[in-house]
């Protein structure tokens, strides 16, 4: 496996008035063409942060994030409000082509047959309000992979949804990323969330965040995420990462 | 339709009728109350008028082909400053968000001046743009300017910060973010200070009026009392409540139809 970017000591520290706010301190990790990585942790720990690093959108403090490519294209999705409700679903998906001013004739075809291809046609000219939570999330993913990214990064991107939605849309999510190949990381608060979906997970402590343990994830077969949390050694991974973050200081 | 829902419906209907009648009611009560006595001397009816009285006065006014003049001079005007203080607001509070620090430091200037009354600007005003209509424009742009500007910026700021985030990661520069976010997304915001800037608009064109004027309704207002003619300062101020009435019901209107 070719490694895509090395994550070398990076912390990071926010000042606001109120004080300096260590959010990670000293994380390193690689990351592989093709893996699926989940990121877990508690909620304020760091993960968002960590991600904003990683996509370049903030500056680490100290430490470095190496791409092996120049001008690696980076996908970001982020949770379900994140859609536009002044533009109809096919505005939506084009906004990142259009930014970046390489909208054509030919990845606008690219685009609407993503659209298609995951049961979205029909929806193209409304507005995301008239869509359900599930669908809006195929919508988020189907806009982030419109610029063709190079990896992706997903931030919590079922959080909005009910617990039985989440499972359906994360089978869905699931299955576009794995058709598209991308190199995806993704961060989230459950457990049974990473090890369904994840190749590896790794696990950060409480704020300053530092990474506590990594696993990779062996299962039985890896189709869907629904289905791979009845695998037998699904709740072998989660009793470890559980205690992990349990006994979290 | 079931039976629950055509009971509904109608008590709904009912209520509406309901509330109609009451307001008729109200009105031709308040009108029949004060023209008998007006009438019967126990107001005065030299200072508080009659209906009946208005009535000839605005008769009066339209056989003397004066009327719409009035009442389209007071239109125009506040027309004019709501469209001219709209465009200013607007520009105004893209930069306003494009420039942060520029904000950070007009906020206190601005404060002052949105509690100001902008009235107390008025004898200023006439000496530097004249004693004409400039100087009523000016006035009522002043006065429903700073509001708008107010609430556009503080709709822009309030834009989605996760939004803002996902433009970010797309590379998107703060014109873009501006161009396909920030205004699109603050679009009701903007349409919805229409009704507040159009009342806004009206007051200060009739204290424009109030100070310089040769026609409007404020102009009325203003003559009559000069000539001790109190007939004709009711009949301007009932004229006002009917022009304001319309003009608020009409924004309203469009603000509907932007909206859909
Ligand atoms: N822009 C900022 N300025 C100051 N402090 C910040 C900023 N962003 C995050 N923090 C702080 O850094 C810490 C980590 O925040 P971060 O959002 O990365 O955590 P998270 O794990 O994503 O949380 P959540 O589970 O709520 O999404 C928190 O204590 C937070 O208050
Ligand atoms: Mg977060």
């Amino acid at each position: 496996m070719n490694k895509l970017v090395s994550v070398r000591h990076i912390s990071k520290k926010y000042n606001t008035l109120q004080g300096e706010i260590e959010a990670i301190k000293d994380i390193s990790f690689d990351i592989n063409e093709g893996e699926f990585i989940a990121i877990v942790g508690t909620s304020g720990c760091g993960k968002s942060t960590l991600l904003s690093i990683l996509a370049k959108l903030i500056k680490p403090s100290d430490g470095i994030v190496k791409y092996n490519i120049d001008n690696p294209v980076i996908g970001y999705m982020l949770q379900e409000d994140a859609l536009f409700e002044h533009y109809n679903i096919l505005d939506n998906v084009l906004l990142g082509l259009k930014i970046k001013k390489s909208l054509n004739k030919e990845n606008r075809e690219y685009v609407i047959d993503l659209l298609k291809k995951y049961k979205l046609e029909n929806f193209m000219f409304k507005k995301p309000s008239e869509l359900s939570g599930g669908m809006k999330q195929r919508v988020s993913l189907i806009r982030t992979l419109a610029i063709q990214p190079d990896i992706l990064f997903l931030d919590e991107p079922f959080s909005a949804l009910d617990f039985s939605t989440r499972l359906n849309v994360s089978d869905d999510v699931y299955k576009i990323i794995k058709d598209s190949g991308k190199t995806t990381i993704m961060v989230t608060h459950d457990i049974g969330e990473a090890i369904s979906m994840a190749d590896k997970v790794i696990v950060l402590s409480k704020c300053p965040s530092v990474v506590k343990n990594s696993y990779y994830i062996e299962l039985d077969k890896r189709d869907c995420p629904t289905k791979n949390r009845k695998d037998k050694r699904f709740n072998y991974y989660y009793d470890l990462i559980w205690k992990d973050l349990d006994n979290n200081e | 339709m079931s039976n629950e829902q055509k009971s509904f419906i109608k008590k709904y209907k009912i209520k509406k009728a309901v509330i109609f009648m009451w307001q008729v009611f109200i009105l031709l009560f308040f009108l029949i109350l004060w023209e008998v006595l007006s009438k019967h001397n126990i107001i005065n009816p030299f200072i508080f008028s009659s209906p009946s009285k208005v009535v000839k006065c605005i008769i009066n006014l339209y056989k003397d082909n004066n009327l719409f003049i009035h009442i389209w001079v007071t239109i125009y005007e506040t027309l004019i400053a709501f469209v001219i203080g709209l465009v200013i607001s607007f520009l105004v509070s893209i930069i306003l968000y494009l420039y942060n620090t520029v904000y950070k430091v007009l906020d206190l200037f601005l404060t002052c001046l949105n509690s100001l009354p902008k009235v107390a600007l008025g004898p200023m005003i006439i000496i530097i743009a004249g004693a004409n209509t400039k100087s009523i424009i000016v006035m009522a742009v002043l006065i429903n300017l700073i509001v708008s500007i107010v609430v556009i910026t503080d709709g822009f700021y309030n834009t989605d910060k996760i939004k803002i985030k996902l433009m970010n990661s797309f590379g998107a520069s703060k014109y873009q973010i501006v161009r396909y976010l920030v205004i699109p997304s603050s679009y009701k915001t903007i349409i919805s200070s229409f009704k507040l800037s159009i009342s806004m608009s009206l007051i200060g064109v009739v204290s424009g009026e109030f100070l310089v004027s040769k026609a409007g309704l404020g102009y009325l207002i203003i003559y009559g009392t000069q000539v001790f003619n109190l007939d004709l300062v009711i009949s301007g101020i009932l004229l006002l409540v009917i022009i304001s009435y319309i003009l608020y019901r009409v924004v309203e209107y469009i603000e509907k139809l932007l909206l859909k």
